[in-house]
């Protein structure tokens, strides 16, 4: 995969975003603050604008603008978690013109280990992590088993979607939605909703 | 003096707490980073940038943060400035706010600004 189609699957997602706006944020106005959906579409907002007039053939660097643009501009706990997610990502990615699916799996593991860092989290506590984690297992062990690329990503798709459903039957231990406490059971995490958005977004893009 | 930042959700919170400080300690450097650009509620980088560097001095800065985005964010800003003098307390932000800029008033160092303003963590109303 080169920067091109990495800029274009970006810009997918935040189409993707935009058009799942109100579904997160009436998912966050249950367990959260109320802001996910509109957060997020104010984040990727930026980041078409910031790639607009990024000219590179550097994925690390793609990656990384997205990053500080989510940073600077989502206003919530999902700008730095995703934006350190992007991060460190395009840290992993810094000089390279081509992105392989071993790459699209390192990136991913470095986001993993970002977001548990920023958020000093791990799985089982109804965040994105939820969806990340099991995604990422299910992409290496489709790799392992020697599937395309097509294939790997709905796996991972298919797993992360399968984590959403997971994080509806545990309590929240961090985040807005741990002060509900018992009460956030039954209701799906927005995090891991909009992960599970973005990794289906890739998936629709490499598969066509 | 050891400047003071309050890092809110909320504008309104982050300046009304500026002004109960100013009350006690008026000629502490504090400054509000408070809501987003347009108004509306979260954690803004650029002013948190921006309100570090306003009451950054030779004594160093300490920042007090409500929850959630509000950490997260003031620490990327940390990681990505270069200063060495500045620090987070883990405190309520109203009672921490009070005694780190008591102390900042008097005189004391940013570790005892510090130690001050976790110190708030315990204290009983009643």
């Amino acid at each position: 995969m080169k920067a091109q189609e990495v800029t274009d699957i970006i810009r997918a997602i935040g189409k993707k975003i935009e058009e799942e706006k109100d579904f997160l944020t009436e998912l966050d106005n249950v367990i959260g603050d109320g802001d996910h959906g509109i957060n997020m579409a104010r984040g990727f907002q930026t980041v078409l604008t910031k790639l607009d007039s990024l000219a590179t053939d550097d994925i690390g660097n793609i990656l990384k603008t997205t990053g500080m643009a989510l940073v600077s501009t989502v206003g919530g706990a999902s700008g730095p978690l995703y934006g350190t997610a992007f991060m460190k990502a395009g840290a992993l990615m810094a000089g390279k013109t081509d992105m392989s699916v071993d790459d699209f799996l390192a990136c991913l593991d470095a986001a993993v280990e970002g977001v548990k860092m920023r958020g000093r989290s791990t799985q089982g506590e109804k965040t994105m992590l939820d969806a990340m984690i099991p995604a990422l297992e299910a992409m290496r062990q489709a790799k392992e088993e020697g599937l395309d690329t097509a294939e790997i990503l709905l796996k991972g798709t298919q797993a992360a979607e399968a984590g959403v459903e997971y994080t509806k039957t545990i309590i929240a231990t961090k985040g807005r939605a741990s002060y509900l406490g018992e009460r956030s059971i039954g209701h799906q995490d927005p995090g891991a909703t909009s992960f599970t958005d973005m990794l289906d977004t890739v998936r629709l893009c490499v598969s066509r | 003096m050891v400047g003071i930042v309050i890092v809110s959700h909320s504008a309104q919170l982050a300046a009304g707490v500026v002004d109960l400080v100013k009350l006690i300690a008026a000629d502490c450097p504090i400054a509000a980073a408070g809501g987003l650009e347009d108004g509306s509620f979260g954690t803004s980088y650029e002013r948190i940038l921006n309100a570090i560097e306003t009451v950054h001095g030779e004594d160093g800065v300490l920042i007090l943060m409500d929850m959630g985005s509000a950490v997260m964010t003031t620490e990327m800003v940390l990681e990505d400035l270069s200063y060495d003098d500045i620090r987070m307390a883990d405190c309520p932000v109203v009672e921490g706010a009070v005694a780190a800029a008591a102390a900042s008033s008097a005189g004391m160092s940013l570790e005892e600004v510090f130690r001050e303003a976790e110190s708030a963590a315990n204290v009983k109303k009643f």
